[in-house]
């Protein structure tokens, strides 16, 4: 049930002004056909105040019932309807209250066909605009409704996008614990602690949070720690990062999974010693961050490269900016014979 | 004494296993290997009575390592999580430990080990490797010996593959590769729509055929965009047909 336009007080002021200016109209005119003043206020204030009862009557209908296509024809035949049994009982009242004056019922009845008609295309009025009204309502409803459903689609998406921690990663770690344990102890207790850290930032960051680049690098270096006790020697990481930037602000949890995809490719990937770089400045408006780590051309596919990892980053940015531009990838072999050939992930925010 | 390998990438994965085996006096670890190309070495020349091998490692899974052995050894699987995996192997792995593990549930697995180890454990790795390589992480590439090169053979570069006695014959643009398996290994694993049963010995990559021609009275034949002709069955062209949307 939608709420009528007169429930609002600027449409109610200016149909009571509207009515008021038909009431005075109605009285000039039968006037200037020769009735009394008297008589000519009786009769408009009673055909017009049972026109506007009319009136009201039709609006509230149109708030339960709505027509669709082709049921506009029905709101015709109520129009219709409506204005006769106006006519009669108007016809009714005005003789039972103005027979008595010399002339009046003549005039009634030489009338009677200008009344129908002006109260017909009044009551018209009426309805259409009443219809108009309430289909702009339902319209707004349904796109709130809309509205509301798309951000909670998009909050669960982003969510669950968010809650992929790779379990492999968790057990893995898990078990470099188990190992540490045994042989050595402080090692495995400091391991406990970072994976803990690192575990309870995943879960208290909002996704729609900001935060800065400063805070994004800790939390990064937690993840890197834990992988570089995975994996030894094997696993380097270069980070740089152009001082003005650290101030700069990108979404929560999004470097992370992109620094974990490159770890990944590079460590599958590669057989030897793999090094990780991560370049962070500003360029024009936008945060740019560059991940790079080396591949085999002859044993990836370039599906791999783009896997899930960087699917899910894509699909965030996304539904955070409108944009499908934000992430680039491209692998380039290296200039150098002999030397590894690198993968680069570009990531663009845009700031404010 | 038997002989072991411990096969990880992550060198606390392999200190753990080591850890554990310390309580088995009878089994001698004869190396460790950080990925499959160092495995395959180290097991063609200790020949192991067990190896323990983790899944996700560098370059070539746990799994097309083991593809790569003409007599693969038993095998324990270490591994973290792998849905997959664990559904493929259940019926066949001597035993797989999910990290973490302990040493109660290691001692298990070799006790497990041994106990199969009197009857023949040969086929029990070969019907798990069967079983394992329908995973749908498998069948993107095909990892084949040439030589002592190991290949991988991303599945969009193979043309057709080809019956050949015991072997099928991979054919892509640099020639073909020989695998120790069926036609039917390939028909099951490799993706239906992209793979077609085009004949009794031919399997035809879609995607490469630029035209079918009649052949002969019932028959028809897929021309490649190579120029290759691959013979097409009449029961063969229906699934073509159908693949195609024709």
């Amino acid at each position: 049930m939608s709420n009528s336009p007169l429930s609002i007080k600027r449409f109610k002021i200016i149909f009571i002004l509207c009515w008021l200016v038909m009431v005075a109209d109605h009285v000039m005119v039968l006037h200037f056909f020769g009735l009394p003043w008297q008589t000519a206020i009786i009769d408009s204030a009673i055909s017009n105040s049972l026109l506007l009862l009319a009136c009201i009557l039709v609006m509230q209908t149109l708030r339960y019932y709505l027509p669709r296509g082709t049921q506009y024809i029905n709101i015709f035949s109520i129009c219709l309807f409506l204005t006769i049994i106006w006519l009669l009982l108007a016809k009714l009242l005005l003789k039972l209250a103005l027979d008595h004056f010399p002339g009046y019922s003549e005039l009634l009845h030489q009338s009677l066909s200008i009344r129908f008609s002006i109260s017909f295309l009044l009551l018209g009025c009426v309805t259409m605009i009443s219809i108009l009204w309430f289909n702009q309502l339902e319209q707004k409803e349904f796109e709130e409704r809309k509205t509301d459903a798309e951000k909670l689609a998009k909050e669960a998406e982003l969510f669950k996008l968010r809650q992929q921690l790779q379990p492999h990663f968790l057990f893995n770690s898990l078990n470099s614990i188990n190992a540490l344990i045994g042989s050595r102890p402080e090692e495995a207790r400091k391991m406990v602690q970072q994976l803990s850290d690192f575990l309870r930032g995943t879960i208290k960051k909002e996704e729609t949070q900001w935060v800065t680049l400063q805070e994004e690098l800790q939390y990064l270096q937690l993840y890197l720690d834990i992988e570089k006790v995975r994996f030894g020697n094997r696993l380097t990481t270069e980070i740089n990062i152009d001082e003005t930037s650290f101030d700069l602000k990108l979404p929560a949890l999004l470097l992370q999974p992109i620094v974990e995809n490159a770890i990944k490719f590079g460590l599958y990937d590669t057989t030897g010693e793999t090094l990780i770089q991560l370049y962070a400045n500003k360029v024009e408006n936008d945060l740019v961050i560059k991940v790079t780590n080396p591949f085999d051309p002859e044993t990836s596919s370039p599906k791999q490269g783009a896997g899930f990892g960087l699917k899910s980053i894509q699909r965030r940015l996304y539904l955070l900016f409108a944009r499908t531009d934000l992430l680039t990838t491209n692998s380039l072999p290296s200039e150098k014979e002999g030397k590894e050939n690198i993968f680069t992930t570009v990531v663009k925010i845009p700031q404010g | 004494m038997s002989k072991i390998i411990i096969i990880d990438d992550e060198p606390l994965a392999r200190s753990i296993t080591k850890e554990y085996l310390q309580k088995h006096p009878d089994l001698e670890i004869m190396q460790e290997c950080n990925d499959g190309f160092e495995g395959l070495k180290a097991i063609q020349e200790h020949r192991p009575d067990l190896i323990f091998l983790d899944i996700q490692m560098p370059k070539i899974t746990g799994f097309e390592m083991l593809e790569l052995l003409d007599q693969p050894p038993s095998v324990i699987f270490t591994t973290a999580f792998d849905e997959y995996a664990i559904k493929a192997f259940e019926a066949h792995a001597i035993d797989y430990l999910l990290k973490p593990f302990n040493q109660e549930r290691f001692d298990k697995a070799i006790a497990k080990w041994k106990e199969q180890k009197v009857n023949s454990t040969e086929k029990a790795t070969q019907d798990l490797l069967e079983s394992a390589s329908q995973s749908p992480s498998q069948n993107h590439r095909i990892v084949v010996k040439n030589g002592s090169k190991i290949k991988i053979i991303p599945v969009h570069d193979v043309q057709y593959l080809e019956a050949a006695d015991d072997y099928v014959k991979i054919h892509t643009s640099e020639g073909y590769f020989l695998k120790n398996k069926t036609m039917a290994h390939f028909e099951n694993t490799l993706d239906k729509e992209q793979f077609v049963r085009s004949h009794r010995s031919y399997i035809v990559n879609v995607q490469q055929i630029t035209r079918i021609d009649p052949y002969e009275k019932d028959n028809h034949v897929a021309i490649l965009r190579s120029g290759v002709k691959v013979p097409v069955s009449r029961s063969g062209y229906g699934k073509l047909k159908e693949v195609l949307g024709l």
